[in-house]
């Protein structure tokens, strides 16, 4: 563990990509084969299942560290983050000890077996033989979360590195369904067996915002336009008679949405469709709302298939007849997609995501603005001659959105953050008018400089009308422009709707409460994009 | 009950006995300040008493007032009160305030620590019957290391940075950090300092403080001949255009809120180090117990979590109202 300590502390205390790679790929180099792949694994959201309960380890930290719980749980929210708040309350370790990381990972998966009173004398036995940083890790492999500045792409590109291996294979070795309990370093890594697994995806490639005018990507000609849909991103592969549905953040979502069990009845095996899934009614796309209760579920119940079924809108094809196609430029990969979805009939679950055409960046401008009506956020612009990369990268894919709607809204809560954030008040409730009432309808919590932050945690401080725990009422005076990338209805709430994507966009210095806008202006967006 | 021996207004902590306030954030006609941070020692007092080593310090800050410098322990009698000052080790010339008014002892902590920093007067516990502590790490996550490891820790990264031909740039704040890390590290280099720290260098050598030979950064010092420095800076100049001229840097930031790694993160700098002038969690209770006082008031810092646990264990404990901050242990991040 204090190989992987000191690795956690290298990477923890730079900013600078070289000096993460430089240390992982250290690690990969020289640590055993089962730490390699237990660190692949973390670094790629994997960890071994939760074998005691957040409570349990909370109880048992206390009770240790010689505090009450409620000291334990008043800490937590100051310090952000629970394995820490763990590490840092109990006492020094009274024995030395330096087992592997495998060690560890095979103790917590251990625990499985044993009854829960056995298990507590195991957790405390390895936080007494570990330091701070290694308690610190030792408990993020039981809660999860392991986000410590290191994206898969870092990962990968020090493992390629480490191997001598190119980056774009092993990025497509580490996709899939794999577990250090289902394979082995040498298996998944040094094997040469790109096909070892038929369910694997190929890394998706992403798109970055477009910031400048569309004229400073060049002659409109090298582009081509899609519309950017609202729904999830993903990839259905059909390989040796079966198929499987993977999301953006290498989820595998096969069962959660049963519809593409039928793709096979339409298409051939050895087919891998890169698109968006949506929620479909007849013609087009629903609104996201309608997608989002099928999110959250493994298995969906007749009644929402039927309410919300759903299809892959495709716009790219990365694999035909077993061949792997995305060396080839777009515009043949487009012609292959079109060709290969032309007849589909109305009831097939896949479609070709149109192209917008236009003739010059002043149309399209114009056919953008009108994205909304076709339940899209914006379009895509991709270069005609650009191969299908991994990850996100500069240059041949942009997206460019709508900008979001607006209202003017008055802050009335406040609330400390978190982590990074601790000692400011960063999240807050925001309310709009009803005749003299404020009616609260989002939270936010991003888009504010740190130096906003500041000056707005200061106030909050001095104008604290009431609390409610860590909650603050504070006097109704600043109003901020909310922007928000879509809205909804919600029973749920006050204001009977909801926002997506809530976020301070400006600090109206300029308005009176007065000013904000009210809940009828709202009502009047819901009705129009809703 | 007679009246209590120090009472909590809106200008500060109040003596009506004696007809003065300590540390008060409003002007008032007369103060007792126990040491020259800026959220302790305020302009606009009509008179002002503090020990004789932060006297110095208090001008320097403030500039022409009336002030009047006292022993540690020196026995003085204010109207109805009889007061007297005793090191809090919270940096050189800093104080806690004894005040006694018929046979009632209060003790006001100012801000303290209770392990001897080698510089600071070390921390005394005076016997009260009522203590107001400062608890700004009053949480059980804030344990210090030792002196010495984070010493050593710091000396590792300097030489690290010399032998790799980097500058060491080390944020701390102004006046008491900045010496107690000068004194306490095993040079590796020279030594620069940004002109808010060489002044109260100088400040503190004239009363007699002994602090390690510093060179301080002019904006014609040949910085890049000062092969293996380490620069000691207050923390915002750290991100401004002065701290360019140095070149390849690593940056460090010593305080007690290094200790947790969203702070650490939130800075921004290469290394976060854990070292507090103010009590870690175990330093507050044994502060507290070795007062002997029944009657805990808390202030400055995680006031409402500490004074519960102070009441669980036993004790008398109460909040300090403030109108200003403090009680959410944020502020305290620029004094810590
Ligand atoms: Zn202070
Ligand atoms: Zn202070």
């Amino acid at each position: 563990m204090k190989r992987f300590a000191r690795l956690f502390t290298e990477i923890d205390q730079t900013k600078k990509t070289t000096v993460k790679t430089k240390a992982l790929a250290d690690y990969f180099t020289h640590a055993p084969e089962s730490d390699k792949l237990w660190c692949i694994a973390l670094f790629s959201g994997r960890r071994p299942k939760r074998a005691v309960t957040t409570t349990n380890l909370r109880e048992w930290a206390a009770e240790r560290a010689g505090i009450p719980l409620w000291l334990l749980e008043e800490s937590y929210p100051i310090v952000g983050d629970l394995a820490e708040t763990i590490a840092l309350v109990l006492p020094p370790p009274s024995q030395a000890s330096d087992h592997s990381l495998s060690h560890w990972i095979n103790v917590l998966r251990g625990l499985h077996d044993i009854p829960l009173e056995e298990r507590k004398p195991r957790i405390l036995n390895a936080w007494d033989q570990l330091d701070s940083t290694e308690r610190f890790l030792f408990n993020k492999l039981i809660t999860g979360g392991f986000r410590i500045g290191v994206s898969r792409k870092l990962m990968t590109r020090a493992l390629a590195k480490a191997t001598g291996q190119d980056e774009a294979v092993l990025a497509h070795k580490l996709m899939g369904g794999w577990t250090p309990e289902t394979t082995s370093y040498h298996t998944l890594i040094e094997a040469d067996d790109p096909a070892a697994d038929q369910s694997r995806p190929y890394p998706f490639y992403l798109a970055y915002q477009l910031d400048e005018p569309p004229e400073t990507l060049g002659p409109p000609e090298d582009w081509q336009a899609e519309w950017k849909w609202d729904g999830i991103r993903g990839q259905l592969i059909l390989r040796d008679h079966a198929h499987h549905v993977w999301s953006r953040g290498e989820e595998l979502m096969t069962d959660r949405f049963p519809e593409f069990a039928r793709a096979a009845d339409f298409l051939p095996p050895g087919t891998v469709l890169d698109g968006e899934i949506v929620a479909w009614e007849g013609t087009q796309p629903m609104p996201f709302s309608a997608l989002q209760p099928r999110i959250g579920r493994k298995t969906v119940p007749k009644k929402l298939l039927r309410e919300a079924p759903v299809i892959l809108l495709a716009y790219d094809l990365l694999e035909e007849n077993g061949t792997d196609l995305r060396d080839a430029p777009l515009c043949r990969r487009r012609a292959r997609l079109d060709a290969l979805l032309a007849d589909m009939p109305a009831e097939a679950p896949v479609r070709a995501s149109p192209l917008v055409p236009f003739a010059d960046w002043e149309a399209l401008a114009k056919t953008r603005a009108q994205a909304r009506d076709f339940r899209a956020e914006g379009l895509m612009l991709k270069r005609r001659e650009s191969p299908y990369l991994s990850g996100r990268k500069k240059g041949d894919w942009w997206k460019w959105k709508l900008d979001p709607l607006t209202v003017d809204a008055v802050m009335i809560y406040a609330q400390q953050g978190h982590g990074r954030r601790a000692n400011l008040f960063t999240d807050f409730t925001f309310a709009v008018w009803q005749g003299n009432e404020l009616v609260p309808f989002t939270k936010a919590y991003s888009g504010l400089t740190d130096k906003e932050f500041d000056e707005i945690t200061a106030w909050v401080r001095k104008n604290t009308q009431q609390r409610f725990g860590p909650v603050r009422q504070v006097r109704p005076q600043h109003v901020f422009e909310i922007a928000f990338e879509g809205i909804q209805p919600s029973p749920r709430h006050k204001s009977g709707l909801a926002l997506r994507f809530p976020r301070m966009s400006r600090w109206r210095h300029d308005k009176a409460p007065q000013e904000a806008n009210t809940l009828d202006d709202l009502r009047a967006l819901l009705a129009a994009y809703g | 009950m007679s009246q209590p021996v120090l009472t909590f207004t809106e200008r500060g902590i109040y003596c009506p006995a004696g007809d003065f306030h300590i540390d008060p954030w409003r002007p008032v006609d007369r103060a007792l300040i126990t040491h020259g941070h800026a959220d302790h020692a305020r302009p606009g007092h009509g008179a002002y008493l503090a020990t004789d080593g932060a006297l110095p310090v208090i001008r320097h800050r403030l500039g022409e007032i009336a002030a009047e410098g006292i022993a540690y322990g020196e026995a003085r009698q204010i109207g109805g009160a009889g007061v007297s000052f005793h090191p809090a080790g919270h940096l050189p010339g800093s104080a806690q305030i004894r005040v006694e008014v018929g046979g009632q002892v209060w003790v006001v902590s100012g801000d303290y620590k209770v392990v001897d920093d080698g510089l600071s007067e070390p921390f005394e516990p005076v016997p009260c019957h009522a203590f107001i502590s400062e608890c700004t790490f009053g949480l059980p996550v804030f344990t210090w290391p030792s002196q010495t490891e984070v010493a050593a820790e710091i000396n590792a990264w300097w030489a690290a940075n010399a032998a790799a031909g980097r500058t060491s740039m080390l944020g701390a704040y102004s006046l008491g950090k900045a010496q107690r890390l000068m004194s306490m590290l095993e040079p590796q280099g020279p030594i620069l300092t940004h002109g808010a720290v060489e002044a109260t260098n100088a400040v503190l050598r004239a009363q007699g403080y002994s602090l390690p030979e510093t060179i301080q950064v002019m904006p014609d010092t040949d910085v890049k001949a000062l092969k293996g420095a380490l620069v000691i800076a207050p923390p915002s100049a750290l991100g401004s255009a002065w701290a360019r001229k140095f070149g390849p840097a690593s940056t460090g930031f010593a305080s007690g809120w290094m200790r947790l790694r969203g702070i650490r993160r939130r800075r921004g700098m290469d290394r976060g180090f854990v070292i507090s002038d103010h009590a870690d969690w175990p330093g507050l209770q044994e502060a507290i117990k070795s007062t002997g006082a029944e009657t805990i008031y808390v202030t400055h810092g995680y006031t409402e979590i500490f004074s519960r646990w102070l009441k669980e264990q036993g004790h008398d404990a109460a909040i300090v109202p403030t109108e200003f901050g403090g009680e959410d242990g944020a502020e305290s991040e620029s004094t810590s």
